[in-house]
């Protein structure tokens, strides 16, 4: 066996540093090396690079404000291709493209932050419940069972009409909803991991218990928890877009592609069905970038697993 | 194995408790009651008349006892929002087999097609067929079923009358709905099986591919088995222990239905119920529907455990590493 495969199926960096002449190559630089040769991996990555570049400056980008009515043009505009609004106006008389390009501010918010909240709920909890095993295990798996026993649609609409419509509200439902996953995940491979030679090794040498959760064993499952992030993500804009469909998520002057194929598929879908076709478009394209990045991060961070795939 | 069977069956009804009495809190915390919503103008004497009628004025611990009391009968009072108001057992009744109906077919579709796909893209790997599976099970997961839902219902639906909205007999299939394979079922069905699809191709894909690489194939193969036996007695046996642990838990959701389904294609299931009870504060239908799908839920997770067993040995059941 020579240095570079000992360094690239280790998950330690420790051991790389000691093995004489090794090229510079960790886990992670191994990681982001195959990511970049994986070509349907990279047009993900870009597609999602120019929907970040559409939410972030979607004020710069789109030609007109979000809620500006344009009333005296009615009559002809609803049909689109038109020389002052491209893709035409919505049910409501506002520039399309205006909406749409707002539409990926909405989707990129709640599918950045319900995962990040979810994560930074479930993550801490599933690896203290793994790393402690006994009785708070026992709590929060209890929890755990109890929280799945409830339809996440079912009780999103219930803290939904607690609380009341709105983007921030709509993210913090459906963190609520999806910190189950991470926590299993974490706890899962915290229960893998408490019994490794690695971990005894630092427990003997003296570690405390903060330095090996977070040192030793967190680093570790770290390569998972990236992937499942990736995947959550689409979940949650699928969801906002469910919810918003159903006229319950986004409250009105916000854009959202759900709401907006909601508001398509009315009377008029025959005939103008470019309402709902471009942000169905929008949405597919946004679920197909993460979920070729989420792929290809999985192969790149777990190639043993991705060599059958 | 009993002594772990009664253990849990214990935790689930400990669960549905639990999860009543956080909905039946919830439920009531939802500004605006049954009554004093929308247009419906009653005068304050009334109203009073009414929740006295319903029990809705007395105190939330009470009325969560009395829920308990009824709900160990299989009783749990009569909708407040279905026109006659009908007791809420019968309305799932009347409506769960509408969904059973369309989950079934639809769990049908998918795994059988599914894992046909999987089967075949695994032997072909990289292979046109190959590609072509990978890219519908890629739309399956990329686009949500109420997208699919609409454009199918755009290209297909209106003009040959398939699914059409409203045009659903209301009633199960013993009382004149549709029949089994009636073609109103077929553009639900073949939107609601997409995903499903999509997700058991690609593991049975991935979980073909890895019993193909396994040494007991090579060994199979070098003894001179023939490519169907080594298929059927070596690969795709070994290839369904990963699937079931994945392929098991979409059973229930696809048996309770979903809502989005439901809603665009008019079907009068179950699944509207989970959005329209809580928009009419229609606390009992609330109740009913959540303690029917977290048993459901429950039992058939418990069932997928069950089946880990049979299917593989060396899975034991309540051993602390089990859950």
């Amino acid at each position: 066996m020579n240095n570079s495969t000992v360094s690239s199926s280790s998950p330690s960096e420790q051991i790389v540093e000691l093995t004489p002449k090794t090229v510079k190559r960790s886990l992670w630089w191994d990681a982001v090396r195959r990511f970049r040769r994986n070509k349907l991996a990279m047009l993900g990555l870009i597609m999602l690079l120019i929907l970040l570049v559409l939410a972030i400056f979607a004020d710069v980008i789109a030609p007109y404000e979000v809620d500006k009515v344009f009333l005296t043009l009615r009559a002809n505009t609803l049909p689109f291709v038109n020389s002052a609004h491209v893709l035409g106006l919505d049910g409501s008389s506002r520039d399309y493209l205006t909406r749409l390009i707002f539409g990926a501010r909405t989707s990129m918010l709640v599918g950045l932050m319900v995962p990040l909240i979810s994560f930074a709920i479930g993550v801490p909890l599933g690896a203290l419940a793994g790393y402690l095993g006994g009785k708070f295990d026992f709590i929060v798996m209890r929890i755990v069972e109890i929280a799945t026993a409830i339809p996440p649609l079912l009780f999103a609409l219930f803290l939904l009409s607690i609380v009341g419509n709105g983007i921030w509200n709509v993210i913090a439902v459906l963190a609520v909803t999806a910190w189950i996953e991470p926590t299993r995940l974490t706890r899962a491979q915290f229960i893998t991991y408490r019994e490794r030679d690695f971990v005894t090794a630092a427990r003997s040498l003296g570690a405390q218990h903060w330095r090996i959760i977070f040192i030793h064993i967190l680093r570790n499952t770290l390569s998972p928890l990236i992937v499942a992030f990736t995947f959550a993500v689409p979940l949650a804009i699928f969801a906002e877009a469910g919810l918003s469909f159903l006229g319950i998520g986004i409250t009105e002057p916000t854009a959202s592609w759900g709401k907006m194929v909601g508001s398509g598929i009315g009377n008029f879908i025959r005939v103008y069905y470019h309402i709902a076709l471009f942000p169905t478009i929008m949405v597919a394209l946004t679920m197909l970038s993460f979920s070729f990045v989420g792929d290809g991060l999985q192969e790149a961070l777990d190639p043993q697993r991705a060599d059958h795939r | 194995m009993t002594g772990y069977f009664i253990r849990r069956i214990i935790s689930l009804f400990f669960v549905m408790l639990v999860v009543s009495a956080i909905v039946f809190v919830l439920m009531n915390s939802i500004p605006g009651g049954p009554f004093s919503l929308g247009e419906r103008g009653y005068s304050a004497d009334a109203l009073a008349n009414l929740e006295r009628k319903y029990g809705l004025d007395k105190p939330l611990a009470e009325r969560y006892l009395n829920f308990l009391i009824g709900a160990v009968r299989l009783d749990f009072g009569n909708s407040f929002a279905v026109a006659g108001n009908p007791p809420v057992t019968q309305v799932i009744l009347r409506t769960w087999p509408i969904t059973l109906h369309v989950g079934v077919l639809t769990i049908g579709l998918s795994f059988t097609l599914g894992i046909l796909m999987g089967i075949v893209s695994a032997y072909r790997r990289n292979s046109f067929l190959d590609n072509a599976v990978t890219f519908t099970a890629t739309l399956g997961i990329t686009l949500p079923n109420f997208i699919i839902a609409t454009f199918l219902l755009l290209i297909f639906g209106y003009q040959n009358g398939w699914g059409t909205p409203n045009q659903w007999i209301i009633g199960p299939l013993w009382e004149g709905g549709p029949a089994l394979l009636s073609r109103d079922y077929f553009l639900p069905v073949i939107t609601y099986a997409l995903a499903p699809l999509a997700l058991v191709a690609r593991y049975t894909r991935s979980s073909v591919s890895d019993a193909l690489g396994a040494d007991y194939v090579r060994t199979a193969r070098s003894k001179g088995l023939t490519d169907r036996a080594v298929m059927f007695r070596h690969v795709l046996r070994n290839a369904l222990i990963p699937m079931v642990t994945v392929l098991l838990p979409q059973i229930p959701n696809l048996l309770t239905g979903s809502l989005f389904i439901e809603v665009v294609f008019g079907i009068p299931g179950l699944g509207k119920f989970f959005v329209t009870s809580i928009f009419s504060r229609d606390y009992p239908m609330i109740m009913g529907l959540v303690l029917l799908v977290a048993f459901f839920w429950g039992i058939m997770y418990l069932i997928t455990d069950l089946l880990y067993t049979m299917i593989d040995p060396r899975i034991r059941l309540g051993g602390s590493a089990a859950r």
